[in-house]
């Protein structure tokens, strides 16, 4: 992830060395797994391209088995500043669509998460019974699972944001529930013993110790949680044939073909999870601030 | 008229259970501290002088005996707010300013704003710490920090102080300093100090009795009068009196650890 400060620290160009290597790779491949369709192709209609020409040919597919770069990027511009917002085909539109589950999702996810926390953290029967069902609950492959979540729930009548935010839910409560039993966990003896010289109560002891040395973890926490919360929205949006959403397009891209489609979707659900992710850090290096963590 | 000690300890015994066995931390502990004492637990580590001050402060419940305090139980006491307990390391919490770290307690109490906020002003000017008040832990030297952490406990303004090598981390300017402004407080406070250190030069300068313990198992060996005085500058420490009960303590905690040998 790129943040302003990288501009300053150097880290920017090692990071576009990067860049420029995956884009040499990618053209690279575009032109190796485009080749042998488009040599089936000109067999066919008796033509012979040769050298350049035939590599700029494998750059150029309408539908490509691997879309070059400048295809993903042309699209990508297409999709989001030449159309209008309210348009179906706008990757802004449908990036909202998703953002909205997500967003939504994320925020049951990580109340979920710190309630299971707290309650694990202050019943030690359920550390040993929940915590074990809690991690079982994530080798569950979603993909497997979201599109019963999906077909039972729109049988009993919801449906729309609410079935695609309950699987980010589900994925995103699991990173805050450990977190944040870490974190509540992580005051030193020497401050338990602090709270316990004063006959703080339990509740007391929550909230003036456990919740504010838990702040790190918690973000910490968030930030892989919001990262499967987008995941968990996008997964939900496939097995449905939503309408709308990043998920929507990646479906559609891959029935009608549109491999440039689909990449240009992945590049948007991509920004989301960059912006989604900058964001979370923001705020928790605002709230480290606000609470006098050593700059 | 006799008054009733502050802590009466009789025949108190602890014992720990760990992995490997059991470790007897105290034994036949027997020992009254009055109103108003300076009493300083001193010994090498191990002897259980910490443990012992935490048997006083309801951190640990003794296996065997019997104490009381303020005439009730060590929990009874907890529970009252007899007692402001200072430990090794500062303990501020990190994320508080120096005026909300000393406001933590009285959060806890449950007192009103405007009692909060005199007991902060009073108790940071009693310790030297005005103007720091918005400042974070992490900006103060140690000794700062640690002097906060006495506002903190008298700010609950208990009766009695419970000490635990408080000045242990710091060094040795910073802790005659801090040992003078400590014991001009407990001249104007008069309150009861039970203080745990392994220096010698400390335990004779601010006590009035020096309890010497000695380790495996914990008890005590010998208590030691001090009787300096309350005007005690620092310069009582080259006194043939204050050599004299220095001595006489360090004899005492070599005769402690040559029992075991």
């Amino acid at each position: 992830m790129i943040t302003m400060r990288d501009f300053f620290t150097g880290r920017l160009v090692p990071v576009l060395t990067i860049l420029a290597a995956i884009v040499v790779i990618w053209y690279g491949a575009a032109v190796a797994l485009n080749a042998p369709v488009l040599r089936d192709f000109e067999k066919r209609a008796g033509e012979q391209t040769q050298g350049m020409e035939f590599i700029l040919k494998t750059w150029s597919q309408p539908k490509p088995t691997m879309p070059a770069p400048h295809q993903v990027a042309a699209a990508f511009w297409k999709y989001t500043v030449g159309v209008k917002l309210s348009s179906n085909r706008s990757l802004i539109y449908h990036s909202w669509v998703t953002l909205s589950a997500t967003l939504l999702g994320f925020a049951m996810g990580t109340a979920l998460g710190v309630v299971i926390a707290i309650s694990i953290v202050h019943v030690p029967a359920l550390d040993k019974s929940l915590l074990p069902w809690i991690i079982t609950s994530q080798t569950v492959p979603i993909l497997a699972v979201a599109p019963m979540i999906i077909v039972l729930l729109a049988a009993i009548g919801v449906t729309g944001l609410l079935p695609k935010a309950l699987i980010s839910t589900y994925l995103s409560f699991f990173p805050v529930a450990v977190g944040m039993v870490k974190g509540l966990r992580s005051p030193d003896i020497l401050h338990m013993d602090l709270m316990r010289t004063y006959s703080a109560s339990r509740s007391q002891v929550l909230w003036k110790l456990r919740i504010p040395a838990s702040v790190p973890f918690f973000f910490a926490s968030i930030k892989v949680a919001i990262a499967a919360s987008l995941i968990g929205a996008i997964v939900g949006e496939l097995p449905t044939g939503a309408v709308a959403g990043i998920g929507s397009k990646l479906l559609a891209g891959s029935y009608y073909s549109q491999t440039i489609d689909i990449f240009a979707a992945l590049i948007a659900g991509s920004i989301c999870a960059i912006l989604l992710v900058t964001l979370v850090d923001i705020t928790g290096r605002f709230v480290e601030r606000r609470m006098g963590v050593k700059p | 008229m006799s008054t009733m000690p502050v802590i009466s300890a009789r025949n108190l015994d602890l014992v720990f259970q760990t992995g490997d066995g059991s470790v007897q931390a105290l034994s036949d502990i027997t020992l009254d501290i009055e109103k108003g004492e300076f009493v300083s637990l001193i010994g090498p580590s191990g002897c259980g002088k910490t443990t012992l001050l935490r048997v006083i402060a309801d951190l640990e419940k003794p296996t065997a005996g019997s104490i009381t305090v303020n005439g009730t139980t060590p929990e009874n006491a907890r529970l009252d707010g007899a007692y402001g307990y200072v430990f090794q390391q500062a303990a501020l919490f990190p994320w508080r300013t120096i005026a909300d770290n000393v406001a933590l307690p009285l959060e806890i109490m449950g007192l009103g704003a405007e009692e909060k906020a005199s007991r902060i002003k009073r108790n940071l000017d009693l310790v030297n710490l005005t103007g720091f008040e918005k400042k974070f832990p992490w900006q103060l030297s140690g000794g700062m920090q640690q002097r906060a952490s006495i506002a903190r406990a008298l700010a609950v303004e208990p009766d009695m102080l419970l000490m635990d090598e408080p000045f242990g981390a710091l060094d040795e300017i910073v802790r005659d300093h801090l040992n003078e402004e400590l014991l001009k407080l407990w001249a104007t406070t008069k309150k009861t100090v039970v203080f745990v250190t392994h220096s010698i030069p400390e335990a004779v300068y601010l006590s009035t009795r020096i309890v010497v313990m000695s380790p495996r198992p914990g008890r005590i060996h010998e208590i030691i009068d001090c009787d300096l005085g309350d005007d005690r500058p620092l310069d009582i420490r080259e006194t043939p009196e204050f050599l004299r009960i220095a001595h006489q303590v360090r004899d005492g905690l070599r005769e402690g650890h040559s029992d075991e040998a």
